[in-house]
């Protein structure tokens, strides 16, 4: 009997999920059933696609036939190391996020728990579907699938009117992106009717349709991932999923988008041109700039996170573009550095992001709130969840020693390299984009702190928040996995090289494990010591050493005497929760500095006010440039066509039959 | 690898470096008189840089432009200016038509531009100073841009010599100057135009009691 | 690790604890000579801290213990920050741990934690700090960056440590993108230490103070920490401010020799720039609170322009 292959471990795991989700349709109503035990078995099946996965990478690749689907066009599957990078990432994130929905969902919301289940597990087996399929087909079916299931998931509380709209256009913009998708597939079978990935990798496509081929999956990928101008479905879609739902699309879905841009800017297109990189790294960073500054003005605690994602989809994009750039140039070894900090910050974001996406369900569930502005103190009410929120917080804003710091110093040691290219315009603006970078990661750390001081700090802003309760046991674990996988990319980074430099070798052809293997597992020194270093475990040591160091020596030396009182506050005796910051004051500097790059309806108190108010709202200009402008000339199209629209049966015949007639003269050979 | 450099080169290019930065100060600078002094620095640095050129390559009508910039640029223009805004009593901040910080940004775009369009001209050059020519290029472009964004007069002058101070530059940058005469009349037209301008402000005050040239526009026939 | 090498690190750290305090005082007593005041004794910093030290801590009843937790982290980064910025040797055993990119990381970490701490008892004045030190910080953590950027660019390193080796111990070359650094650096440590042109740290006027409106509400050894972590961080600018414009004095390697030449060295050229530092302050105006956005702006755009000509003048790297 053969052992059994990791790629056949994972098509079980696929239909373990598959199994799972259905189920729960043989209870459809039993809560306890479903949450205590068919999610927790989630989590196990998500614990071993991640071990496999681990276990796979460096290996080559495996292919495997399954004979559904249209006879002649089975499913070609193949597991290689890039698939097997993102294969972890889904495996690992999914623990988290299926024992934390194990505790997070209750009775009589929206959709009936069984169905929810049935959903939530398809769009786990869907992702890993797409991560393996080797051929449009296969790719395409998972991919639809994945969007489909997570659809329903977002309009999971259907009962809303924005929930449904919100759903709706996150409905429409994937199918745009999937469009783009197939017609990529589409020029890069140039033809040979062969959609395996295999053949796409045998044509040798001109420049132009290579081009073609890398701006249609530029679009569509990016639609799925919320690059801009195709952002505005996540900012919707995300605050109105539940919780769990909005990390998994988050961490993860997110991720099988640049998953796909990967695959086929690496892959599937051998020969990739200088300025498909300037492209990527262009969109990236405007995408970049804008998800930060709008993550900055937010109310809405789902929607800070949601416009956060933007912005690291943008740095990701970023990253693309550098390697894009490097490898056209036939930079590998720089290229790999590059695409190191694409890989790992896609591990990381979906580590931190997915935690401070429950960390908000389970304020939400506390308070029944997600404004900010009717938030406050929590971490009296909630430590768990408050501390363990620390910890995306601090990665979030790519900030040592977690993960996010990590992926952002490979960037811009690889930015560092950019002045070597040889074209003369792209060596000066190269580095000038390093700046904006730098920028954007400075920016979300002030994101970050009005998510956490608003929600957890200060003094609570309305009364009913002293009811609020700690997360359940099950949150709790969920939580705690994820910050752990937070900090285990935060100081391990040498050793979480070693494992994604699989997928970087096989792309590229070289990889940065060698050299960062020679220098021991604690220090991240990608090129050489004297070049640049990072030990992320000797930095924690260091300042946890000073910390108790002093605080054991002040002890000691004097004393650890501390008395309660009023606070002081400059002695103003009119101390309420309504004299903090509110979440529009505290991001008033951003408004202000950048106003043009909002579109702001404000309304400022006069003095004859009898009650007085001020309030600001923050839309997207995208909205007013782009959509609203297609959406009515799609109106006015569709008018149009209404007169088409009789109502007449016979009219109707006469159609279908001059239609007939018309393909019949065209159609002839 | 720059080991090869020698000094009279690196201190060409410091030079060059702070032209380039007092451009940008003076993009940044809100008040006028603070603009007319770091004009004069400027022009003082074109000296100092004219000079080192001069007495590397030993050309002697170098040494002389090098006076004359010192003289016209760094005090004669300069102290024009002072009178004038004097008599003129122009007060309070240079009003610009673009926020500062917009205009800074747009200047860091033109000097990649710059520097850029620059490059395969140096190439060809063999001077020692060929590497400036960039932020030569940079500079005239910096002081447009001023000229482009204030709106009261005096500033737009001092862009204007500016400008002037950029050309210069690119000259002692590219081909170790231009010819005596030449330079000669344009050190002449400059001082003439600074002159002349100067009698203009005074007929646009006394016209619009003020020298807001927004004012301007209303001359346009309707 | 050698000893020499592990000493020499314990020496260095040692030094910036001491040396922090006196530091302040002396930037303090030159501002009140030039402001022609009678100056405040030199080592009144140790007093003060002292002093508070011996206090009881009064706690505000919202304090959570993330704000009792907060300024031994903030001490313990600058901390870190000195003990991997050259001083005295670039020979340092800690100096590997973090680079230039993660200095500035170690200054942000500070920076969010005394924001929240500020945030934490949910006073007006803390949180009106908190918001506006994030603005300084989102600002001039990038131009800090970019600065950084040129310099490595220079030595083709992010190293601390490298950097300062060959600027210091190379033949002498003139870097005009150092010019353009060097000044967008100064602007920046005016910004990061409080200083006047942004914020004032003398200043107890409500509307004007961003560092002070941070920590009104701490008070004995977490003030003290604050307070020390402050001095700290003035040095560690100080210090890399000289380590990567002025690195000449800097022993190389383990030489005991050279060891003990950098310590007048270093002490005379913190007392210059100390000195300086106290006469910028005294010659400027605080700038209004939506100036300073404008002030370091322009420090990010010297710091990107430096870089231009780094790559234009002095040839690819």
């Amino acid at each position: 009997m053969p052992a059994l292959l990791p790629i056949d471990a994972l098509l079980i795991a696929a239909c373990a999920w598959l199994v799972l989700g259905i189920a729960g349709l043989v209870a459809p109503r039993n809560l306890r059933f479903i949450s205590k035990t068919l999610f927790p078995l989630g989590a196990l099946v998500g614990m071993m696609v991640g071990l496999v996965a681990l276990g796979f990478l460096g290996e080559s690749p495996e292919v495997a036939v399954l004979a559904i689907g249209l006879p002649d066009l089975p499913f070609h599957l193949r597991l290689d190391n890039l698939a097997a990078v993102f294969a972890l990432l889904l495996g690992f994130a999914s623990v988290g996020i299926s024992i934390f929905a194990a505790g997070y969902f209750r009775k009589g919301e929206g959709t009936a728990p069984g169905l929810m289940c049935l959903q939530y597990h398809i769009f786990l087996a869907s992702m890993l579907m797409v991560l393996l399929a080797d051929d449009a087909y296969a790719f395409m079916v998972a991919w639809e699938c994945m969007a489909l299931s997570s659809f329903f998931l977002v309009t999971t509380d259907h009962r809303h009117a924005e929930i449904r709209r919100a759903g709706y256009l996150y409905l429409l913009i994937a199918h745009i992106g999937a469009i783009a998708i197939l017609l990529s597939f589409g020029v890069m079978s140039s033809g040979s009717g062969d959609y395996s990935f295999a053949g796409m990798r045998a044509q040798s496509l001109s420049p132009f349709w290579g081009s073609a081929a890398f701006l249609l999956a530029l679009l569509g990928f990016g639609a799925k991932a919320g690059l801009l101008p195709v952002h505005v479905w996540l900012p919707e879609a995300h605050p109105a999923a539940p919780s769990p739902v909005s990390a998994m699309m988050s961490g993860v879905m997110l991720k099988t988008a640049i998953y796909g841009l990967l695959r086929v800017s690496f892959d599937l297109l051998a020969e990739p041109l200088w300025w498909w990189g300037v492209v990527a790294m262009s969109i990236g960073l405007a995408t970049a700039v804008f998800g930060v500054l709008y993550s900055t003005v937010q109310s809405d605690m789902k929607r800070l996170l949601a416009y956060s994602s933007i912005e690291n989809i943008g740095l990701l994009a970023v990253g693309i573009g550098l390697t894009l750039i490097f490898h056209a140039y036939r930079m590998e070894s720089l290229a790999a550095l590059a695409m190191t900090a694409v890989l790992y910050h896609c591990l990381a974001h979906a580590g931190f992001k997915s935690l401070l996406f429950l960390c908000t369900g389970s304020v939400l569930h506390a308070t029944r709130e997600r404004s900010l502005g009717k938030l406050g103190g929590l971490i009296h009410r909630m430590p768990w969840v408050a501390w363990l929120a620390l910890a995306g917080v601090i990665a979030s804003a790519g900030l040592p020693p977690l993960s996010g710091f990590v992926s952002e110093w490979l960037l811009l040691q690889s930015f560092l390299f950019s002045p070597g290219l040889p074209h003369p315009w792209l060596n000066m603006v190269v580095p000038v984009a390093a700046a904006v970078v730098a920028l954007v990661a400075a920016l979300a750390g002030f994101a970050m702190v009005k998510f956490y001081g608003i929600i957890f700090l200060g003094q609570m802003r309305e009364e009913n928040l002293k009811d609020a309760h700690d997360a359940g046991p099950w949150e709790r674990v969920g939580l705690v996995w994820l910050a752990g996988l937070t900090l285990a990319l935060g100081v391990l980074p040498s050793t979480v090289i070693g494992f994604i430099d699989a997928a970087t070798r096989q792309l590229l052809g070289t990889g940065l494990a060698d050299k960062v293997r020679e220098h021991g597992w604690w220090m991240l020194a990608p090129i050489s010591p004297e070049r640049a270093s990072y030990e992320p475990l000797i930095f924690l040591a260091t300042i946890a050493a000073a910390v108790l160091l002093g605080r054991q020596l002040v002890r000691r030396l004097y004393h650890g005497r501390l008395r309660r009182s009023a606070a002081w506050d400059c002695g103003y005796v009119f101390q309420s929760a309504r004299a903090q910051d509110t979440a529009e004051g505290f991001s008033q500097p951003i408004r202000r500095i950048f106003e043009p790059m909002f579109r702001m309806e404000r309304h400022f108190p006069t003095i004859r006010d009898e009650k007085p108010y001020y309030s600001v709202k923050v839309e997207d200009h995208f909205w007013h440039w782009l959509y609203l402008p297609v959406a009515r000339l799609a109106e006015r199209g569709s008018r149009l066509i209404t007169r088409l629209q009789g109502g007449r049966i016979a009219i109707y015949l006469l159609y279908s039959f001059l239609t007939l007639i018309v393909l019949l003269l065209v159609a002839r050979p | 690898m720059n080991l090869a450099v020698p000094l009279s080169s690196q201190l060409i290019n410091l030079f060059a470096s702070v032209i380039l930065l007092l451009a940008f100060a003076m993009l940044a600078q809100r008040r006028v008189l603070a603009l007319i002094n770091l004009f004069a620095l400027q022009g003082l640095t074109l000296a100092l840089s004219t000079l080192v050129v001069a007495v590397t390559t030993g050309q002697t009508h170098l040494y002389w432009s090098a006076g004359l910039t010192l003289v016209l640029k760094a005090l004669l223009l300069p102290w024009i200016l002072h009178r004038l805004v004097r008599r003129l009593e122009v007060k309070g901040d240079v009003e610009s038509l673009i926020k500062v910080p917009t205009t800074m940004l747009v200047g860091i775009a033109l000097v990649i531009i710059a520097f850029n369009v620059a490059l395969p001209i140096s190439q060809l050059s063999n001077t020692i100073s060929r590497g400036t020519l960039g932020i030569a290029l940079a500079t005239v472009m910096l002081a447009f841009l001023m000229m482009i964004t204030r709106s009261k007069a005096i500033p737009q002058v001092v862009g204007f010599l500016a400008m002037e101070n950029g050309l210069f530059l690119a000259a002692t940058s590219a081909t170790y100057g231009m010819p005596m005469v030449v330079e000669l009349g344009i050190a002449l037209d400059v001082l003439v135009g600074a002159i002349i301008l100067g009698v203009f402000f005074f007929q646009i005050r006394e016209q619009f009691d003020s020298l807001d040239i927004r004012h301007l526009e209303k001359l346009k026939e309707r | 690790m050698n000893v020499f090498g592990f000493l020499g690190q314990m020496f260095a750290i040692a030094l910036a604890l001491l040396l922090a305090p006196l530091l302040t005082g002396w930037v303090n007593q030159c501002r009140a000579w030039l402001q022609n005041r009678s100056a405040p004794p030199l080592l009144q910093p140790y007093y003060m801290l002292h002093k508070l030290f011996l206090k009881d801590v009064v706690l505000a009843h919202g304090a959570s213990p993330l704000f009792r937790f907060a300024p031994f982290v903030v001490f313990g980064c600058m901390v870190l920050a000195c003990a991997i910025i050259p001083t005295l040797s670039t020979d340092l055993p800690l100096a590997p741990a973090a680079d230039t990119i993660a200095l500035v990381g170690v200054f942000g970490l500070a920076r969010i934690f005394i924001a929240l701490a500020a945030m934490d008892v949910g006073t007006s004045f803390g949180t009106l700090g908190g918001r506006r030190e994030m603005l300084i910080g989102f600002l001039a953590e990038p131009a800090l960056l970019m600065v950084i950027f040129t310099t490595a660019m220079i030595s083709q390193s992010t190293s601390v440590a490298t950097i300062v080796e060959t600027l210091a111990h190379r033949d002498f070359i003139i870097y005009p993108s150092l010019a353009f650094a060097g000044i967008a650096f100064t602007f920046v440590s005016f910004a990061e230490n409080a200083r006047v042109p942004v914020d004032n740290p003398a200043t107890h006027l409500e509307l004007t103070m961003i560092h002070e409106a941070m920590i009104l509400e701490y008070s004995g050894r977490h003030l003290a920490l604050i307070e020390w972590a402050a001095s700290l961080k003035l040095y560690a600018y100080s210090c890399l401010g000289l380590a990567l414009f002025f690195p000449w004095g800097i022993a190389e390697g383990d030489s005991f020799l050279g060891l003990l030449l950098a310590i007048p060295v270093l002490a005379i050229k913190l007392a210059i720039g100390g000195a300086l530092l106290a006469g910028i302050e005294t010659i400027n105006a605080k700038v209004r609170i939506f100036r300073a956005p404008e002030f370091l702006g322009t420090a990010f755009l010297f710091a990107v322009l430096g870089l231009l000509v780094r790559l234009l003048l002095e040839g690819r790297v």
